[in-house]
């Protein structure tokens, strides 16, 4: 984001950025290894996985209805006879990207209206946080719920079920990161710094993405590992409850709902332990993760 | 000179920080006579407060106190256990710092926390302890001392806070007050009083202190005896009119010399080139040598000893030593 | 010296006091009141005050940082405080600011050379093509080499810090300067760096200063007219000769008196200030400085004295004399 370009010998002993810095300190810290480590297995798992498997994920094979685990079928076969381990990877596709997609989408939202939020203030401030207010007054689950039935009820294809997904937990995050991030511009703002900027004559828009959001990033970072979390288990409780993402596309949650059934819980333990399992890791691999970060990142921030 | 109070030999103090040493005070003595007042003077970085700090064991995690011996009436602090250091802080070594606004809990009252110390370290009841803080408030000076004792600290201005400071630690009747830069934070009239009521206290209760500044005025006006600091260790001191009169080092000769005086303005100041080094990477030999207009070859080979000539003026640099270059006459005339 | 550049009038500034249910006002800080002064041309002016006389709020209402409650400023011609937005954004090509701290003055995140270079595209005197060298060349006149351009601001000393922010402010090759307390926070052998560099730049661009400070020996250095203000109004001002041989303001003959001067056998008739400074809040009827003023009759304290001229070049607010 320099606007100088820079000439390759200028500087040998180039800086370290504090980017670098931190990651090399993140590289110190063994859980956060660990716990990066796990998800880049969940995500070749996920993502690579289904191409090297001989199944498809549709592949109904009424021979092998609910076979239990052997190895031909390394996970067993669910009530149609299709393979578990396939679908668990196809499943942890959707989940993954409905996390980050609704994380990448509430993170633009919120942060642009924050930041607007916080440097204009005034009217512009009221209004934005306003709405922000009212729908963070609003538990999210029973909001999900209603405009899932919403949904059902119009018939929207299941395809596009997805994307409406992950519009809905972005529309459910934003306004809790819009108020973190008014609350720093807003601090940022009383900076010697940008006084100087506004000496200077600098631009509004440079100020905003130049001057206060880069100082937000550490925070910014944060939050999103912490809300990629939270959006896969809300993914996972919406499919779970037969509102997100349906049959037959496969997700983590939807396929736990094979739980609800008594005797395939008791019976068939093959087909609800994975994906539980693929959950609880993930999350938790993502949270220990984005503890790591915030202790490299801002160390004031410990504790809170 | 009368009996030390405090001796300090070799003290060093090292900080490690990501894998590397930094030196921030490397063999360092000297000693506090009764009485008197010595001035540890320098730059930040030149190891003035961790020297401070060190003599009551109050430095912080990563530094620590690595070498050397800090003898109080003989007794070394640094063998001394929890306990008696406990007894010895405020009681008989007590410490005002720079900032008087943080060195004060902003949620109790000036009353509450001056009869604290009190009840910590005497053996007196609450209604006595009070008593004998309303009388300290008196002694430093400020009017209204009852209600002083009423108010909380940010109902005082910070000349006032730090006069309650030195109430504070003088409520033990300490042999030895340690002053961190107590008066950088407040205007010139308010620190002309402060320090007017430190000589004032000198004077009446023969307690000696250890004054740390950066203001070689204020040397002047308080000091018995100077210290001049530089990177972790000491290059120069003197008695005040010695150094003042004839200072050597050529670090001393340029402070003095870059700090306009009134109404002895010249059309451009004089500079120190150059920058403090970084305390983990000091080159080998003295310290100031890529700042020094005097630097010769040897300068950079080994760290000069410290030389005392007839007088008692000790300096750290090669200029001074015998038989390398051609001795004090050249150094003298610049 | 003929046609001041900057021209104060009976300038106010107040800042509202919140406090209630409301957070209606319920009474102001008069930081700056009714301070008139003029500056000329080329010169270096001192504003010399402690801690809440109101100096600094004088210097950013100068620059119109924040709006002002009455007066004027006139720079050139301009009353500044009337300019439209467009016209004011021009101004500031040629009035800049330099903060006291160095450290939180510059934005973390922001490469130096990048800090110096914004200003100068913002302001469109240099293209994406030549700014690299524009850049180059100021900080070298700062006394900073070239390749520290693509330095993060933590790696830097205070001392360099402030060269960096003096060349951020002087890229947009501005006639006047307001510095305030630019080397308070540096070393004793970095200020002297710092106050030189003050010197050669205003040699080689002419430029006029407006220099905050506290410390009377750096002013005295530095600024040929020295103005020196006490809650908020100006007490005395002065050429730099009247003003140290010949100070008339009992303020000013206490403060003189109060720098520590570093020689320990020179003994010295100090005159001590008794208490603190008052709030600006609530400030002494009459002449401000009553409460301390160890001359004060009983016209100090009802009576505000006025601004006026001595001689030539000195003027004082005081009754006594």
């Amino acid at each position: 984001m320099s606007i100088l370009k820079r000439k390759a010998s200028s500087d040998r002993k180039r800086s370290k950025s504090i980017w670098e810095q931190s990651f090399r300190r993140l590289f110190k810290n063994r859980s956060a290894v660990f716990s990066a480590c796990i998800l880049g297995f969940m995500f070749l798992f996920s993502f690579v996985g289904p191409l090297i498997s001989p199944y498809s994920s549709n592949g109904i094979d009424v021979t092998v209805m609910k076979h239990p685990p052997d190895f031909t079928h390394w996970l067993g076969t669910d009530i149609y006879g299709r393979d578990v381990l396939t679908r668990l990877m196809l499943a942890g596709r959707i989940s993954l990207t409905v996390g980050l997609a609704s994380m990448v989408l509430s993170l633009l939202l919120g942060s642009l209206l924050g930041a607007v939020s916080g440097y204009y203030g005034g009217i512009v401030d009221s209004i934005i946080m306003r709405i922000a207010d009212i729908l963070m007054s609003i538990p999210s689950l029973p909001l999900l719920i209603i405009i899932a039935a919403m949904l059902s009820e119009f018939k929207v294809p299941t395809d596009y079920r997805l994307y409406i997904v992950m519009l809905m937990l972005s529309l459910v995050g934003w306004p809790g990161l819009a108020r973190l991030i008014r609350g720093q511009i807003l601090s940022l703002r009383e900076q010697m710094y940008m006084k100087a900027a506004d000496v200077l004559g600098l631009g509004t828009w440079r100020k905003i993405f130049h001057h206060l959001l880069p100082n937000t990033y550490p925070l910014l970072i944060v939050v999103a590992t912490l809300s990629t979390a939270s959006g896969i288990l809300s993914e996972s409780t919406l499919s779970f409850l037969g509102l997100g993402v349906v049959e037959p596309t496969s997700s983590w949650g939807n396929m736990i709902t094979i739980a609800n059934n008594l005797i395939d819980f008791q019976k068939h333990p093959w087909l609800w332990i994975p994906p539980g399992a693929a959950i609880f890791i993930t999350v938790v691999a993502i949270n220990v993760l984005g503890d790591a970060v915030r202790d490299v990142l801002d160390p004031k921030m410990k504790g809170r | 000179m009368e009996e030390p109070i405090i001796t300090v030999r070799n003290l060093q103090t090292f900080f490690h920080l990501e894998g590397r040493v930094s030196k921030a005070v490397d063999n360092v003595s000297f000693s506090v006579p009764k009485g008197k007042v010595i001035c540890i003077v320098g730059e930040s970085g030149c190891g003035k407060s961790v020297t401070a700090l060190s003599l009551l064991r109050l430095v912080d995690f990563p530094g620590r106190i690595a070498g050397g011996e800090i003898l109080f009436h003989n007794r070394d602090i640094l063998k001394m256990n929890t306990k008696e250091i406990h007894n010895l802080r405020g009681d008989k070594i007590s410490m005002i710092f720079q900032e008087p606004m943080t060195s004060l809990n902003p949620v109790f009252t000036i009353g509450r926390q001056i009869s604290e110390t009190l009840l910590e370290h005497t053996l007196c009841d609450r209604k006595e302890a009070w008593e004998e803080g309303v009388e300290l408030i008196k002694k430093v000076g400020l009017p209204r001392a009852e209600k002083i004792m009423d108010s909380y600290p940010h109902e005082l201005s910070g000349g006032m806070l730090q006069r309650v400071m030195i109430a504070i630690a003088l409520s033990c009747q300490p042999e030895l007050l340690i002053a961190d830069e107590p008066t950088t934070a407040l205007d010139v009239t308010i620190q002309a009083q402060v320090l007017d009521l430190l000589r004032q206290l000198r004077d009446q209760s023969d307690m000696s202190i250890l004054f740390i500044t950066h203001d070689l005025g204020v040397v002047a006006e308080i000091a018995d005896y100077v210290i001049v600091m530089y990177a972790g260790r000491i290059i120069e001191e003197a008695p005040v009119t010695e150094l003042f009169r004839h200072p050597r080092h050529p670090y001393t000769r340029g402070l003095l010399k870059s700090r306009p005086v009134i109404g002895q303005r010249r059309d451009r100041l004089y500079s120190i080139k150059g920058q403090v080094p970084d305390l983990s990477e000091l080159p080998q030999g003295c310290y100031f040598a890529d700042r020094c207009e005097s630097c010769m070859e040897p300068c950079r080979k080994e760290y000069p000893e410290s030389v005392s000539d007839a007088g008692g003026h000790k300096t750290a640099c090669l200029l001074y030593k015998e038989g390398v270059a051609n001795g004090s006459t050249t150094a003298e005339d610049y | 010296m003929d046609r001041p550049l900057l021209k104060i009038t009976d300038l106010k500034k107040y800042f509202p006091v919140k406090g209630g249910l409301f957070g209606r006002p319920v009474g102001w800080v008069r930081a700056v009141d009714g301070v008139s002064f003029e500056i000329f041309r080329g010169e270096a002016f001192g504003l010399v005050g402690e801690s809440g006389s109101g100096k600094t709020t004088l210097g950013q209402t100068v620059l119109r940082m924040h709006g002002r409650t009455s007066g004027q400023v006139m720079f050139d011609g301009l009353d500044i405080h009337s300019l439209p937005p467009k016209e004011f954004h021009k101004t500031h090509t040629r009035m800049q600011y330099i903060f006291q701290d160095p450290y939180s003055s510059l934005n973390p995140r922001i490469r130096i050379g990048d800090a110096i270079a914004e200003p100068l595209l913002a302001h469109r005197l240099a293209t994406r093509a030549d700014v690299r060298e524009q850049v180059e060349s100021i900080l070298a006149q700062c006394g900073m080499a070239a390749r520290f351009m693509d330095r993060y601001p933590h790696e830097f000393s205070g001392g360099q810090r402030q060269r960096i922010v003096i060349a951020r402010a002087i890229a947009l090759n501005p006639e006047f300067i307001v510095a305030d307390e630019p080397v308070s926070s540096l070393d004793v052998s970095i200020q002297a760096q710092i106050i030189n560099l003050f010197s050669d730049l205003q040699e080689e661009r002419k430029l006029t200063y407006l220099f905050i400070s506290h410390d009377l020996g750096i002013v005295e250095h530095l600024c040929s007219r020295i103005a020196i203000m006490y809650l908020g109004s100006v007490v005395e001002l002065a050429t730099r000769s009247e003003l140290f041989l010949n100070p008339i303001h009992p303020y000013t003959k206490a403060l003189l008196s109060a720098v520590p001067i570093p020689d320990p056998e020179r003994k010295r008739s100090r005159i001590v200030l008794n208490g603190d400074v008052p709030s600006p809040e609530n400030p002494p009827s009459g002449c401000r400085f009553h409460t301390r003023c160890p001359f004060a009759k009983d016209i100090c304290r009802e009576k505000v004295p006025e601004f006026r001229k001595v001689e030539d070049h000195h003027q004082v607010a005081c009754h006594l004399f």
